[in-house]
């Protein structure tokens, strides 16, 4: 019987299935940090009950660390308070930490793929969304709440329904200046954010397989912006060269095996969607959010919508987002002040990210007024940027090269925008108050983003450009 | 183990926006907390006040509102989007309430939502936009058992889906951590075969 890529790995997963009810599923990798573990060990403990495979979970400090001076006490309680816990918690339970000081540490979706620890057929959890990340390498790969990572810890299994299955085919060839990000919010403004609920999302066309693993990331990432369960990509060369020689990637005769086996990993010719759409690359412009979701994108040099022109999803509230974000029905984007340019986050933090970002800034100064933040996914990012020199460049145009973590994605530690701010961002939710309490967040990929720091406005990068 | 749920009739709270994320429901800066204590007070804290400051309530927004209370919380389509953060389920619960009716809920907080005996009620965008147009001394009843809402002013009742096994667990308090480990022996004989 012919599968999906989904299906493939799924059916290999299921330890049983409950009569009329959810499916038990079994956890290949659980990823946790430090603010949605805390209870999860509480839970375990007051249950008398042990972590019972420790050695398929691995640990890290990204949410709620600094990012400068890290190598001092977190000054701030609460932080470094939960911090200490998961240090005690994963040295209680036997759990791999790349905590603050280790050189793998770093955000939890960007060091498990470089690590070579993401690998395709796996399921993985962490009690984060993005960890629809990992499916870029033909993965299941979702995010868990709290009391599911505490029944993770418990039998390495979780209760499941089997979602829908949805396809997404970009074909065709990416016009100059657009990159995956531009992809992936093209998508969204097309489907809106509540256009995957419900389903697994497999990205596939000539489109993706042109794409990188880094590239690939940023789009699996933000699946979970269109509410997917998860998003997916088959693994081929590509995926197979970027695991190869990694620190926990299979070595030997046992690569050759699993070799054979991600082969395997595709949807058949003839396999059922629940749903299929069609997307043609040339269609796709540098993409920009205006509004408060991450359905509420527009062309850059498009004008932003009105009650009349917007999709039913966001008709509604889309007076309430532009009130919030003090911009105007019709008007142009282009052009609009900008205050902060934060690059990082589990999106866009990695070293291709910082890369683009270095040879579009290469010899250029930032605007005089903009505050411009570069935040590596990882100590493995911080450290390939510095032996590449990219610090020497950001130095040059202004940028401030931080320490790796979540940082100004989610505003948990001290990288806040202030309030009425606009900061064109790489990370992927521009909530109200996500980056900061009343800031003001316009979603991009780093290369119209490093346009911005360098004119101080939204700027349509392809003008920049040779 | 949760508080079992049966029939909740109550009174409701209307949030009548669309797309509610989990930043809404509970801001990021609130995350610090190592327990699941005490997140009801900052249920909707930017939306609740001014500049953080809770003297300085918004007199607009439902919460704040004296005219309406109860155990019931109904909101706009595509309910709990966002990140994952079960203290978005934490605060609701924390808040007081067991019920939370929309059109749409986004994936994982209806998980982390059933997991601590807060029920999440889909209904027709028809039936939710009839609850949002009644007065606010109306009263629901959920009864789960029977899968069903109703208007009590006016009798008009809509039904709602929910896996079996998972309505077991809600009329009952009971939660997966409990069904997994009693399964032991089937992860392990599953771990072996695969090995």
């Amino acid at each position: 019987m012919s599968k999906t890529l989904f299906e493939k790995i799924w059916d290999t997963h299921i330890v049983k299935t409950i009569d009329d009810g959810p499916s038990v599923l079994y956890i290949d990798k659980h990823f946790i940090h430090e603010v949605t573990s805390p209870q999860a060990f509480t839970g375990l403990n007051k249950r008398g009950l042990k972590v019972l495979r420790p050695q398929q979970v691995v640990a890290t400090a990204d949410h709620n660390v600094p990012t400068l001076n890290q190598h001092l006490p977190i000054k701030e309680d609460l932080s470094r308070k939960q911090v200490e816990a998961l240090i005690q918690n994963c040295a209680e339970h036997g759990i791999e930490l790349y905590g603050l000081g280790h050189p793998f540490q770093g955000i939890v979706h960007v060091i498990g793929p470089e690590l070579g620890i993401t690998q395709p057929g796996m399921t993985i959890v962490c009690g984060d969304s993005h960890t629809s990340t990992h499916g870029a390498f033909g993965a299941i790969a979702f995010g868990i709440g709290t009391s599911e990572v505490e029944m993770v810890f418990a039998s390495q299994c979780l209760l499941q329904s089997k979602p829908k299955l949805m396809r997404i085919t970009i074909n065709g060839e990416l016009n100059k200046g657009v990159v995956s990000k531009d992809i992936v919010l093209y998508i969204l403004s097309q489907i809106t954010a509540s256009g995957a609920t419900g389903y697994a999302v497999e990205f596939a066309g000539s489109a993706i397989r042109s794409l990188s693993m880094e590239a690939r990331m940023t789009i699996c990432n933000m699946s979970i912006e269109m509410g997917g369960r998860c998003g997916l990509i088959a693994p081929d060369e590509t995926t197979f060269d970027y695991i190869n020689g990694r620190k926990f990637a299979p070595q030997g005769a046992e690569w050759n095996k699993k070799l054979s086996e991600w082969k395997e990993l595709y949807s058949d010719a003839d396999a059922n969607f629940d749903k299929e759409i069609f997307i043609k690359a040339e269609d796709i412009q540098p993409m920009i959010t205006y509004g408060t979701n991450p359905g509420m994108g527009i062309g850059v040099s498009e004008t932003i919508p009105t009650t009349e022109t917007i999709n039913d999803n966001d008709r509604s509230g889309l007076s309430k987002s532009l009130a919030y974000m003090g911009l105007e029905q019709g008007a142009t984007i282009k052009g609009q002040k900008i205050d902060y340019v934060f690059i990082g986050s589990c999106t866009n933090s990695r070293i291709e990210d910082l890369r683009m970002v270095a040879s579009f800034v290469k010899g250029k100064k930032k605007a005089a007024d903009v505050e411009v933040w570069i935040v590596p996914g990882s100590k493995q990012v911080e450290a390939q940027a510095i032996a590449e020199g990219i610090d020497k460049i950001f130095e040059e145009a202004g940028f401030q090269l931080r320490q790796p973590g979540c940082s100004a994605c989610l505003g948990m530690n001290e990288d806040k925008i202030p309030a009425g701010k606009y900061c064109i961002s790489t990370s992927n939710r521009n909530f109200e108050g996500r980056q900061g309490a009343g800031a003001r967040t316009l979603l991009a990929s780093p290369l119209t983003a490093a346009a911005a720091a360098i004119t101080g406005v939204v700027t349509d990068v392809r003008e920049l450009l040779n | 183990m949760s508080k079992p749920l049966n029939i909740v009739k109550s009174r409701f709270v209307p949030i009548n926006i669309e797309n509610i994320d989990t930043d809404q429901i509970i801001p990021a800066r609130f995350l610090k907390a190592t327990t699941k204590d005490g997140f009801g007070k900052n249920l909707f804290r930017d939306w609740r006040y001014y500049n953080d400051d809770e003297s300085k309530t918004r007199a607009d927004f439902p919460l704040n509102m004296s005219q309406f209370d109860g155990e019931i919380l109904v909101a706009g389509k595509n309910f709990g989007c966002g990140s994952s953060r079960e203290h978005a389920a934490w605060s609701i619960l924390d808040a007081g309430f067991r019920v939370v009716i929309s059109s749409f809920f986004a994936d994982i907080f209806k998980n982390n939502a059933l997991n601590n005996g807060v029920l999440p009620v889909q209904v027709s965008e028809d039936f939710l936009q009839r609850i949002f147009l009644q007065d606010n001394n109306t009263e629901l009843t959920v009864d789960l058992e029977k899968q069903t809402i109703t208007i009590n002013s006016t009798g008009e009742s809509d039904s709602f889906d929910i896996n079996s096994y998972k309505k077991t667990c809600l009329l009952n308090g009971y939660d997966d951590i409990d069904y997994l480990i009693s399964i032991k022996e089937d992860i392990q004989q599953f771990e072996t075969q695969r090995a």
